[in-house]
């Protein structure tokens, strides 16, 4: 017998490209019947009427900061869990730059046993590409692949020496593990606050400008070229980065490429009088940029939208901006800002969740951010049209360093569920 | 009276008429600094914090001057050497001096945008003295006062600003003021030196003095900011003196009767020389030096009296 039967609702299914209304049974927390023809619905232990509101695999977000360990008055795997949960975010592949870095087994299951005593959502962790992601020695990759790490980063710390990271990129191959890399030139961006033209000039801000990011992105595809190695970008936010993009897997090379939420939907002018939450790395680009990711997204150039959820607690922020620390909480404000970008007829809805769900799995090798019969029921419930104002006090974040505390924005996460069991109900 | 700011944080925030209030006033405090008795009473009472977090002899000595002929309690802080280095916060310290009740506080800092950031968390008048590469709103205005007063007009001159305009605060204030008071701005300087996207404030760009210079009313030159490079920008010095450093040869493609300004401390031989810049025919570096203290007393009575008018209404 059905467990769960989501009745009257709106299928958002990223595979067909498709937006239909029916309804889908979960059995073992499965899904387990997508009823789409109006045929009669099965029996359900328990039925949840979706009224007409939207149903969409969960969102699958690689590249969360939990601080743990390290930094947990900044986030725990606790409430990291529940801004997941009510963002409907329902796996976060989280991220190695914590105080120490997990760069070896004895840490990364440290993790994995915190991520399951504390977090409602599934957690899927990624282990540093080096020891200490000081970019001198790869880490142990095959005992953090056996001990359950998903993909290798030093996320924004480059591997600079081309040896080290050739190396890594060629004995990870061996064991057929995903890098992310974080194309960036250390040297241009050294000391960056923003990207380079009039508005950081006019604020008299250190810039870099997004060639930088071209150039990282071109010395890592060389190293893809001569090492085969499975490459994913953490993040492309530079218009200029996309045609070597194009051309690397028009040349069969095995790459992907995401993009941040932030970087979508914002640009370098919303700093405006150095207001340091809108401080990210790499720093926020000019209009003719965000319209560009927006494009490549839908055009499928770029493959994923992360939150690049960084939380960073009042006294890193409330400094002057140079000094300030880099990064934005948005486990909870990913949808709500992925549905600007739908009304503002930028990326269609069954896109963005190709790019949020269905892509993010296939690249880790999941079989979830699928609506199909066998997949687990990992599911959000949610209404792209709910107008509301964001106040970062609301969040469930440990830090609230929100870009969007203020915005008017529409989109509320309903309900989450992950394995068929509801991990977040809006009150 | 058109000048409505509890703050002068910039000259971005300013419109022309205020610009022109403030160095109207400025006139009357020229004269008062030349008479006799060089005493005011604008800010009797009044307590004003000077908290330098960089090194400054010239900026602070002005500002120090300015309160006292005004009648203020003047308290110099030098910043490095106190708190900061204990660790503490610039809101900390903030906080902590806002305590102790200041009226005006003047403030010098190495990041921009850190005197904005100060400026939220006090309630008294904040005047930026200088914060990283952003502003130096005072510079600017004793810069317009020193040019109105040498050509008889702030509009419609050509006015070329020459050198390290990159690391500049005194630049970017400059280039707002003069742009607000409708004058053609020329920037000249090596490519290295130039900030990114500075065509779009709608300056004329060269890199060299010669075409740059020629028919300008007046040449602002700018220090060579050593201690803010990280190397690399200039070849040497002796080629940047050769290149870019204003002496007569390079003066004579100006207007015979420009003027040249600096706003100090001048690196002789290095984008200066010497002999010009001693030339009281020329050069109007110590009028500018004057032009400051003026200004600073009307930025400061202004200010004050911005800040009875909120008090008295609250």
């Amino acid at each position: 017998m059905t467990d769960i039967l989501f009745k009257n609702a709106k299928l958002v299914d990223p595979e067909a490209g498709t937006v239909t209304t029916g309804a889908v049974a979960v059995s073992d927390g499965r899904i387990s019947g997508i009823i789409t023809d109006g045929s009669d619905l099965p029996e359900a232990r328990e039925t949840v009427d979706c009224n007409r509101k939207h149903l969409a695999p969960g969102i699958i977000d690689i590249g969360v900061k939990v601080c743990e360990p390290g930094e947990r008055h900044k986030e725990s795997f606790g409430s990291a869990g529940l801004a997941a949960a009510a963002g409907g975010v329902t796996t976060m592949v989280t991220r190695p730059d914590t105080d120490p870095a997990i760069d070896n087994p004895e840490t990364l299951e440290f993790v994995i046993r915190r991520a399951r005593e504390a977090a409602p959502v599934n957690v899927l962790p990624i282990a540093a590409l080096t020891k200490g992601r000081l970019g001198r020695e790869m880490t142990e990759i095959g005992f953090l692949l056996d001990a359950g790490a998903v993909a290798f980063t030093d996320c924004d710390n480059v591997v600079t020496d081309h040896k080290v990271f050739g190396r890594a990129l060629s004995y990870a191959r061996s064991l057929g593990a995903l890098v992310l890399g974080h194309p960036q030139d250390p040297g241009l961006s050294a000391g960056a606050a923003a990207t380079s033209g009039k508005f950081a000039s006019l604020r008299g801000l250190p810039a870099v400008s997004p060639m930088a990011e071209r150039m990282g992105l071109d010395r890592d595809i060389a190293m893809i070229e001569m090492t085969g190695a499975r490459y994913h970008a953490d993040q492309i936010t530079a218009a200029r980065a996309l045609p070597p993009l194009e051309r690397a897997k028009a040349n069969g090379f095995d790459i992907t490429a995401g993009t941040s939420i932030h970087h979508l939907t914002l640009n370098a002018l919303d700093v405006a009088d150095y207001r340091t939450f809108f401080k990210i790395k790499p720093p926020l680009r000019d209009e003719e940029d965000r319209l560009a990711m927006a494009e490549a997204v839908q055009s499928g150039l770029i493959d994923v939208i992360s939150s690049m959820h960084t939380p960073q607690d009042e006294e890193s922020k409330r400094l002057p901006f140079e000094a300030a620390a880099s990064g934005a909480v948005a486990l909870e404000t990913l949808l709500p800002a992925a549905m600007r970008l739908f009304h503002a007829d930028q990326i269609d809805l069954p896109t963005l969740w190709r790019a949020m769900s269905l892509n993010p799995a296939k690249r880790l090798g999941l079989d979830s951010g699928r609506l199909a019969v066998g997949a687990p029921a990992d599911l959000v419930v949610f209404d792209p049209h709910a107008p509301f104002v964001m106040d970062r006090a609301t969040l469930q974040s440990k830090s609230r360093n929100t870009p969007f505390d203020g915005a008017r924005m529409q989109g509320k996460v309903l309900q989450t569920f992950v394995a068929g069991h509801s991990v977040y109900q809006r009150s | 009276m058109t000048f409505t700011h509890r703050h002068l944080l910039g000259i971005e925030h300013l419109r022309a008429e205020e610009i022109v209030t403030l160095l109207d006033l400025a006139e009357d405090y020229v004269t008062l600094n030349r008479a006799d008795v060089k005493h005011g009473d604008a800010l009797a009472g009044l307590t004003q914090i000077n908290m330098f977090f960089e090194n400054s002899t010239r900026t602070q000595a002005s500002f120090e001057l300015a309160g006292k002929r005004l009648g203020a309690d003047v308290m110099n802080m030098a910043m490095q050497a106190s708190s900061i280095s204990k660790g503490e916060t610039l809101i900390d310290t903030a906080m902590t001096l806002n305590a102790m009740h200041p009226d005006l506080l003047v403030v010098r800092h190495p990041h921009s945008g850190a005197v904005d950031l100060l400026a939220q968390k006090v309630n008294c008048a904040v005047l930026n003295a200088g914060d990283g590469r952003h502003e130096h709103p005072t510079q600017a205005l004793l810069d317009a006062l020193t040019i109105r007063r040498a050509k008889g007009r702030l509009h419609r001159l050509n006015i070329a600003i020459c050198g390290d305009i990159a690391h500049s605060r005194v630049a970017r204030s400059n280039i707002i003021l003069l742009g607000k008071m409708e004058n053609r701005i020329r920037l000249i300087g090596p490519p290295t030196l130039m900030p990114s996207g500075i065509a779009e404030f709608g300056c004329e760009v060269y890199d060299d003095m010669a075409q740059g210079l020629q028919d300008v009313d007046v040449v602002m030159m700018l220090r060579l900011q050593r201690e803010r490079m990280d190397g690399g920008f200039i070849p040497s010095e002796r080629e940047y003196y050769h290149r870019y450093g204003l002496d007569a040869d390079k003066l004579a493609h100006a207007k015979p009767d420009a003027i040249v300004m600096h706003p100090g401390p001048m690196n002789r031989g290095v984008e200066i020389d010497g002999t010009l810049a001693d030339d009281i025919n020329r050069s109007v570096i110590q009028d500018q030096v004057e032009m400051g203290v003026a200004v600073r007393m009307a930025a400061m009575d202004l200010l004050a009296r911005n800040q009875r008018a909120l008090r008295g209404a609250a």
